[in-house]
């Protein structure tokens, strides 16, 4: 389908392509296996300018938003969903700057992002605080010109990788989520470390792991936004990042697809390619619709983020819910055109499978995100 | 310094198909590439201007589609482009071919040093490069694998030989063919891909250039494809049969016979 992206996104779109067919594809089971950070891979897409799409000009980026974000996202992740998280978990953490952050820290951030030397990742979750984010116990105690932290963020995507941490922190316990603020933390800084990696079912490549303050401080100066506007930095950011995690979802999607169609058109069964059976064909079929139908939602999405839509927490909890049930199910059903080769580790597409499962659980689980896509609905149904 | 990186627009042999009845290269609906040997020299030039400073300039010489090869070549680093063509290079073989591109070369502000793959994907006759530097009258090193040390005036290189390498010192201005040991060529940049959608490739025409008209194109060409043709497949060897010892001893029997 003919999404009417620019000559400029069509440009970046085919470049995060190649690199992912010739650089990632070859490297994504070694990966997989060794749940090591593919370095490698980000040094690429750095020197490929690909970390700096959606960030200004100004800051050193190429300009582009969200659907530019997205476009990469699914190309890189069509290869591997782990590898590509290395890229899309930078924009989650850069994101909270590029949308609240003052102009001195947008400068001072946004161009070494954008250039790919410093990755980043965003610190919200907890051990007690996860679809219920407004749980966190994680304190800032400002003293003089200082903010000092103490707490441990749980399941950080690419902890101990980045450089760039954006945590959300209680500065006024009294005040429930009101007292939440949003600060940036710059690996090394004395009192912050990291816990074990953990090992996961799928996204193995990414690097997930706890990020522990103890006293550590940070100047007053890296507080972003105001004092209390925590959570309102967090869900405006998750808010702009669905898009993100619906496109990763699309691009597993497709890579399993990709596979499924090669493996029909050349296994041979009963004297046939199985793709010249019906039963093969309509799995085809709904797993091609159900896709396109996902791509269509999240880049429609991303645009109305680019569009600097105020309002759009239904929106993006929609794409996110449809794309990541759309790829457990494609997934799931490219194992099964598979078949026993498909359950098999030394073919690629049980990999899509565990990889997919992540998108229906982070960035807020689905059975979260229906209830915001409710209350919504019912919200303008009351308004009506 | 001034770098000067040859390349040229080949078919992808990924694809490439031969009419049996003509024995040449069907081209239609071929994806046309960089001669995957170029890329290297392309990686290598690149290199050099980021170690040395300077700028590299692509030449190619080849029909106007060739434009397509020049601009990938900027979106991979190389800063100006050069394309030489005019109907009358038609049939040019790779004496005129070289001829030619010295020609075009002369007609730049200078150079330090030449790059060039070893030989092209399509005539592998890897004799394109070494052309030039005798038309420049420059020294040439062939099978670079490494350029150790360079300055304005010397470089000391390794040149890949079938037991090792030899380590040669060459004085610049100097061409160098490059084998694919040397680097791994970096992937385009959206900068340099946006650069090269923007970039105005310079052309020269033969009246562009102080050459010989009788030297160009087929007329400039000496050399005469008598017969393309697919080689005979080698047929199967004689296999055999028995314990070690016998098929040692009828082994060296059948040698015997063959009088090696």
């Amino acid at each position: 389908m003919d999404y009417l992206i620019t000559e400029q996104q069509t440009m970046m779109r085919d470049l995060a392509r190649k690199i992912a067919q010739e650089k990632i594809k070859p490297v994504a089971a070694h990966y997989d296996e060794t749940e090591e950070f593919a370095w490698p891979i980000m040094k690429i897409l750095a020197d490929s300018d690909l970390f700096g799409v959606y960030i200004p000009e100004k800051y050193g980026g190429l300009g582009g938003g969200i659907l530019d974000m997205c476009l990469v996202t699914e190309e890189l992740s069509r290869a591997c969903g782990g590898i590509a998280l290395g890229y899309a978990g930078t924009g989650l953490g850069t994101l909270p700057i590029l949308l609240h952050g003052s102009e001195e820290q947008k400068l001072k951030y946004l161009p070494d992002i954008a250039k790919g030397k410093r990755l980043a990742a965003f610190c919200l979750t907890e051990a007690e605080a996860g679809s219920d984010a407004g749980s966190i116990k994680t304190t800032a105690r400002k003293e003089g010109d200082k903010y000092i932290l103490n707490g441990t963020k749980q399941w950080i995507t690419n902890a101990g990788e980045a450089e760039i941490y954006t945590v959300i922190a209680i500065t006024d316990k009294t005040k429930g989520i009101r007292g939440a603020s949003a600060f940036i933390v710059e690996k090394g800084t004395k009192g912050m470390e990291f816990g074990k990696k953990e090992k996961k079912m799928g996204i193995r490549a990414s690097a997930t792991r706890e990020v522990i303050f103890t006293d550590c401080e940070i100047p007053a100066a890296n507080l972003l936004s105001k004092e209390g506007m925590g959570f309102i930095v967090a869900l405006k950011t998750l808010d702009t990042s669905r898009p993100g995690v619906a496109a990763q979802a699309v691009g597993i999607a497709q890579g399993a697809l990709d596979h499924a169609l090669d493996y029909a058109r050349t296994r041979v069964q009963f004297g046939a390619p199985i793709s010249s059976f019906q039963a093969i064909q309509h799995m085809l079929a709904d797993m091609g619709t159900q896709l396109e139908a996902a791509r269509a939602l999240t880049y429609a999405t991303a645009r109305m983020a680019d569009s600097g839509a105020k309002a759009m927490s239904k929106d993006s909890a929609m794409a996110k819910l449809f794309a990541s049930d759309m790829a457990m199910k494609v997934t799931t059903d490219a194992v099964q055109i598979l078949a026993g080769y498909g359950y098999m580790r030394d073919y690629p597409v049980e990999k899509y499978m565990r990889d997919a499962k992540i998108t229906q659980i982070y960035e807020g689980t689905n059975q979260i995100q229906r209830n915001v896509i409710a209350a919504n609905m019912l919200k303008e149904a009351h308004k009506n | 310094m001034n770098i000067i990186v040859c390349i040229k627009q080949v078919p992808n042999t990924t694809d490439v198909r031969i009419d049996p009845a003509t024995n040449t290269l069907i081209r239609d609906g071929v994806e046309s590439v960089i001669n995957p040997f170029d890329a290297y020299a392309i990686e290598e030039a690149v290199r050099l201007r980021e170690r040395c400073g300077g700028k590299v300039t692509a030449v190619t010489m080849g029909p106007p589609q060739a434009e397509t090869a020049l601009k990938e070549a900027i979106s991979l680093g190389c800063d100006d482009a050069v394309l030489v063509s005019d109907r009358k290079f038609a049939g040019s073989d790779t004496w005129a071919t070289s001829y030619t591109l010295a020609a075009a070369i002369r007609k730049l502000e200078g150079f330090d040093v030449i790059l060039c793959g070893k030989q092209a994907s399509d005539g592998d006759t890897a004799q394109v490069g070494p052309g030039i530097s005798a038309h420049l009258d420059i020294p040439q090193v062939t099978y670079v694998k490494k350029i150790c040390e360079i300055n304005d005036k010397l470089a000391k290189v390794e040149r890949m030989t079938e037991e090792g390498y030899d380590v040669l010192e060459t004085p610049l201005p100097c061409l160098f063919t490059v084998v694919k040991e040397i680097n791994t060529p970096r992937m385009p940049s959206m900068k340099g891909l946006m650069r090269a959608k923007a970039a105005k490739i310079t052309k020269f025409t033969a009246a562009d250039l102080d050459a010989d008209p009788a030297a160009l194109g087929l007329d400039g060409s000496p050399t005469r494809v008598v017969k393309i043709f697919t080689p005979e497949p080698r047929k199967g060897g004689e296999m055999i049969a028995g314990s070690v010892s016998d098929v040692a001893k009828e082994l060296a029997e059948l040698l015997k016979g063959e009088v090696i």
